[in-house]
């Protein structure tokens, strides 16, 4: 095994971890978080062992097939994005873990949180090291799923449900999405391995399919990065607790968007396709974002909405086709979340303390946390772009890029103009969010006086101030060579040259950078003063949570419009609509023209052909018209049976009529004893427009199915039986192709159907045992007539049969035959035997449990077929041989016939379980007709 | 002949059609029973039509398409095995509801 295998030990350890959490969180907190955060800290250790040959610029890469044949692959790459991915997620997970110990309610399950914790985990470190494009999707699903399940971890709440569900609906659908997406560009590159996929980029973009496989593609980042216009989920998902806001919406969840733009960065950047759909979307949602944070008065709305702002810089970092710009793009996505999850986490703290989040409501609150208040304030300040703190560094090296951006043409100054303007709105909310909280008056509101949080509760925010800090001040020496090779992996190249430097003296970004805080300072404190910010009301009728709101309530009333159209409750006109759509459907595909070559040649006409034709026909037409006097029309449908099985003894298929015949008796058998507890006679109910249009509708059908017949036999095709008929003998051991084809070459078929029948059977006995007892009679044995004769017959017939069966099972293999034809002649003759002496009777006489019969013979079946595992061999792998015994010859043995014996007796129990449950029913019971 | 088969699968599935179209359920079962013939003669006449040539390795020189046999005889069982069982719901309808309707009741 080699070090790269650890790989799967990363993936891994989150989701084997989320099961200690939730089995023992009735251990007490602590212990929960310490288990819980052991997966996190195992995964770091893997990552520092294999970290070394990354940061040398290698790669750890492991590959086993999942599915083969579509390319699925359980490939896992460490490179340096994975590789910073990796460490983001476990870092803030460890801290997120130590700061919901201290965050949550006493009443809160702290195991299922961290659980849900840890899974999400996992699916994230596994979008980060997948290097499969198609398990990268597993994953992100799997993301989707568990970030419903903890948006809407207080389910209580119905805001909670709300947003969980509005954020699975928009991520679920950009995930569809991204599948279409991803089929596509795998389909132009030939693989789905990430790292080899990337090679081709070339010809993906010159691919005719590369715009649509993009927009794909986009849809699926958009709506899982927030972007406009899907950014709508994310200000809603603030329902989830805050420890799971600060992991989900600040570091992880929300950057698998850029970062899938970022992996797949050297396949479909550098068009003008991508250069206008990236930049436009992050440019867009960068100034939305940015200012309707300034309006929000809910804390976590702020920092959502911040968020998406920040989200829409990285998206416009990453489309602008520059190698530089890509570095900037990672450099912010270590930046903000860094400080935006040190920020939810605070504004967890603040509501905490202050038991709210509005910040209408809150003020003054330096005086009581102070020491929360300084970490807040550095996290606030890194968000707004001061120096010396990481966000300024990142921020500048974006003004920069996009000043230098030429792409746009006379139109160029359009990009930082707007990108100034976001950056004004960015620090006049930063500011806000200090100000309103810290400063801005007395503490008024009544209750507890707010205090600081428990000691270990402030240790993650301090941390990642301290980061904020660090990377601010000295980034070459703490970041640099993390970004190095991180930007490396994206633009998978040499590196532009870039400094990390916090001075680079008096330019344009600098420019930029200065009016922007000036221009933010000026309209934070002159809104204040000139409006009152806090009575502002932001309700536009256009949001796009009420947008979605409207698409979904159309949805459901569309819905339920049409199942109310389509599925009344009456099963007539659904069964008339269905038929129609398959009459419609049925004549489109025909109309589009048949393919095959016709036939010149037909069989010739002949005279007992067509005597049977009209026997059936004459037949088939009095038990259609005759149809309310039920015995006679019964009798008559037998008749049509009987010629049914003679087509099929005509034509060549000895076994089909042989089973034909024998189902026809067991079926007449059954319906006969079903007649007495079913009202004589039927009722003339249907109109004469119903009948005709049913009429019309019965004919359309018998059209379309006559025409497909006739179209089948006069066209040549080709056919796959040809190496079924030569294999028979050598391989199946027998000359009855058909028998052989049924228990050796598709026995899996046939073991399938054999358990439908046992699933029928039993569905059968279900039904009657629940029967009401008024129609129900242990003895069955009532003073009835029975005719002599025909109790005679059947008591000499049911030996004969037997022995009969016997012999068809016998010979099934190499002459018609087998197991469900000696089946049903066997099940024939014991139900006429049960018709003719009753059930009680013939209980005495043959005492057998036919639920048992049935279960033997699945269990002899399911045997031989799990026997061949034995051997290494696939399940109903048959063998077969010749056994030399004397005077008797040549005995040829196969499972095959063991496998036949199995289908014997299910067929059968199901068969006489229908017979004897029916018996047992009383006709004395009968309701009476109406 | 290939056009006496297929008139004549015509008028099953028709038959069958119509009489699963009725409101009560034992032409129901009828219906579906006819249908299940025109089906399973729709499958065998995939093979195309042989007379005398059983798919017998050795019974005759040229065979008919075995496939679609062993195809419809598992058929014929399974239709076999749903006509009881729709049957025993009838039976079972009729006890709880009194009726024979096939949106239950009388």
């Amino acid at each position: 095994m080699t070090p790269a295998a650890l790989l799967y030990a990363v993936v891994a350890l989150p989701f084997a971890g989320a099961v200690l959490p939730a089995l023992l969180h009735v251990r007490g907190r602590t212990l929960v978080g310490w288990v819980a955060a052991a997966a996190p800290v195992a995964g770091l250790l893997i990552l520092w062992f294999l970290g070394s040959q990354v940061f040398d610029g290698g790669t750890w890469r492991v590959s086993v097939p999942w599915m083969d044949a579509i390319g699925l692959y359980l490939s896992f790459r460490l490179d340096g994005l994975a590789l910073l991915f990796c460490g983001l997620i476990f870092i803030i997970g460890l801290l997120v873990i130590l700061y919901a110990r201290y965050y949550l309610a006493a009443d809160d399950p702290f195991g299922r949180l961290l659980a849900l914790l840890l899974v999400f985990m996992g699916a994230m470190v596994g979008i980060a090291l997948s290097d499969n494009l198609l398990l990268t999707l597993v994953f992100w699903e799997a993301t989707s799923l568990s970030s419903f399940l903890l948006i809407g971890y207080w389910s209580d709440r119905p805001d909670a449900r709300q947003g969980a569900r509005m954020a699975l609906a928009v991520t679920g659908m950009g995930g569809l999405a991204l599948l279409a997406g991803a089929l596509l560009l795998g389909d132009m590159a030939g693989t789905f391995e990430i790292s080899e996929l990337v090679r081709h980029g070339d010809a993906i973009r010159a691919h005719p399919h590369y715009t649509a496989a993009l927009v794909l593609i986009l849809i699926g980042a958009f709506t899982k990065s927030a972007q406009f216009p899907f950014q709508f989920w994310l200000p809603n998902a603030m329902a989830a607790p805050t420890p799971v806001s600060a992991y989900l919406h600040s570091a992880t969840m929300v950057k698998a968007g850029v970062f899938l733009l970022a992996r797949l960065w050297p396949a479909l950047s550098g068009t003008d396709q991508w250069f206008y759909l990236v930049t436009s979307t992050g440019l867009v949602t960068l100034v939305f974002g940015a200012y309707t944070a300034l309006f929000r008065h809910d804390l976590k709305g702020l920092l959502a909405y911040s968020t998406i702002a920040h989200l829409g810089l990285i998206v416009l970092l990453l489309g602008m086709n520059s190698k530089m710009a890509a570095v900037a793009a990672v450099f912010h996505i270590m930046n903000h979340a860094t400080f935006k999850a040190s920020l939810f986490m605070a504004a967890g703290i603040i509501d905490h303390e202050a038991g709210t989040r509005d910040m209408r409501k809150i003020a003054g609150l330096w005086r009581y946390l102070p020491h929360t208040a300084v970490l807040a304030t550095v996290a606030a300040a890194a968000m707004a772009g001061v120096p010396l703190l990481n966000g300024f560094l990142s921020k500048e090296m974006f003004f920069d890029e996009t000043l230098a951006l030429k792409r746009a043409g006379t139109v160029s100054w359009i990009v930082p103009a707007a990108v100034t303007l976001a950056s004004v709105f960015s620090v006049a909310y930063s500011t806000r969010f200090i100000h309103d909280v810290f400063f801005n008056g007395e503490w008024k509101r009544a209750g507890p006086v707010p205090h600081e949080p428990p000691r270990w509760m402030r240790i993650p925010v301090e941390v990642l101030v301290a980061l904020c800090l660090l990377v601010g001040i000295a980034p070459d020496a703490t970041v640099g060579p993390m970004l190095a090779v991180a930007a490396g992996s994206v633009v998978g190249g040499a590196l532009p040259d870039y400094s990390l430097a916090v001075w680079h003296g008096f330019n344009g970004a600098v420019v930029m950078s200065v009016i922007a805080t000036v221009l933010g300072l000026v309209l934070y404190f002159g809104a204040q003063r000139v409006y009152d910010l806090h009575a502002f009301e932001g309700r536009s009728p256009w949001t796009g949570a009420r947008l979605y709101q409207m698409v979904i309530d159309w949805l459901i009333a569309f819905t339920r419009g049409f199942t109310r159209l389509t599925a009344d409750g009456r099963l007539q006109r659904q069964v008339a609509l269905l038929l129609l759509v398959a009459i419609v459907a049925g004549w489109w595909s025909f109309a589009q023209g048949v393919p095959g070559r016709s036939l010149d040649r037909y069989m010739p006409l002949d005279g007992i052909a067509l005597i049977g034709w009209l026997v059936l026909a004459i037949c088939l037409v009095g038990a259609v018209a005759m149809h309310r006097q039920r015995l006679t029309a019964l009798m008559l449908v037998g008749a049509v049976g009987l010629m049914v099985s003679a087509t099929f003894a005509w034509f060549s298929a000895p076994d089909l009529a042989l089973t034909q015949l024998t189902v026809e008796v067991a079926t007449i058998l059954v319906l006969l004893l079903a007649l007495p507890f079913l009202p004589e006679a039927t009722p003339l109910e249907s109109s004469a427009p119903r009948r005709l249009r049913d009429a019309i509708i019965a004919l359309a059908c018998g059209f379309g199915l006559g025409g497909a017949a006739w179209w089948m036999m006069t066209t040549s095709g080709a056919t796959v039986s040809a190496e079924y008929v030569v294999r028979s003998l050598p391989q199946g051991g027998g000359t009855n192709v058909v028998n052989v084809i049924l228990v050796d070459f598709r026995g899996f078929d046939t073991y399938g159907e054999i358990t439908v029948l046992a699933v029928a059977g039993l569905g059968i006995t279900a039904l009657l045992a629940g029967a009401s007892h008024a129609t129900r009679s242990e003895s069955g044995d009532g003073p009835q007539f029975r005719p002599i004769l025909f109790t005679l017959l059947a008591r000499t017939m049911v030996p004969l049969a037997l022995l009969l069966s016997v012999y068809l099972f016998l010979r099934g293999h190499n002459l018609p035959g087998g197991g469900f034809v000696a089946a049903l002649v066997t099940g024939a003759a014991l139900g006429t035997l049960y018709v003719a002496q009753g059930v009680a009777w013939s209980r005495r006489h043959v005492p057998i449990d036919f639920t048992r019969v049935m279960a033997i013979g699945m269990a002899i079946a399911a045997a031989t077929g799990a026997g061949a595992w034995l051997f290494g061999r696939p399940f109903l792998t048959s063998a077969h041989g010749y056994v030399h015994l004397p005077l008797v010859g040549d005995l040829h043995l196969s499972t095959a016939a063991l496998f036949d014996l199995g289908v014997y007796l299910v067929v059968v129990g199901v068969t006489m379980l229908i017979v004897t449950e029916l018996g047992r029913l009383t006709p004395t019971a009968r309701p009476a007709s109406r | 002949m290939e056009l006496l088969l297929a008139s004549a699968i015509g008028l099953l599935a028709a038959g069958g059609t119509y009489l699963c179209l009725r409101a009560r359920t034992f032409p129901v079962v009828l219906g579906l029973t006819l249908l299940s013939y025109a089906v399973n003669l729709f499958i065998f006449a995939a093979g195309g039509l042989r007379i005398g040539q059983p798919p017998i390795v050795g019974a005759s020189l040229a065979m008919s398409d075995p496939l679609p046999q062993a195809l419809v005889l598992t058929a014929i069982v399974i239709g076999f095995a749903m006509t009881a069982y729709l049957v025993v719901l009838a039976v079972r309808a009729r006890a709880e509801t009194g009726g024979d309707h096939v949106d239950g009741g009388a």
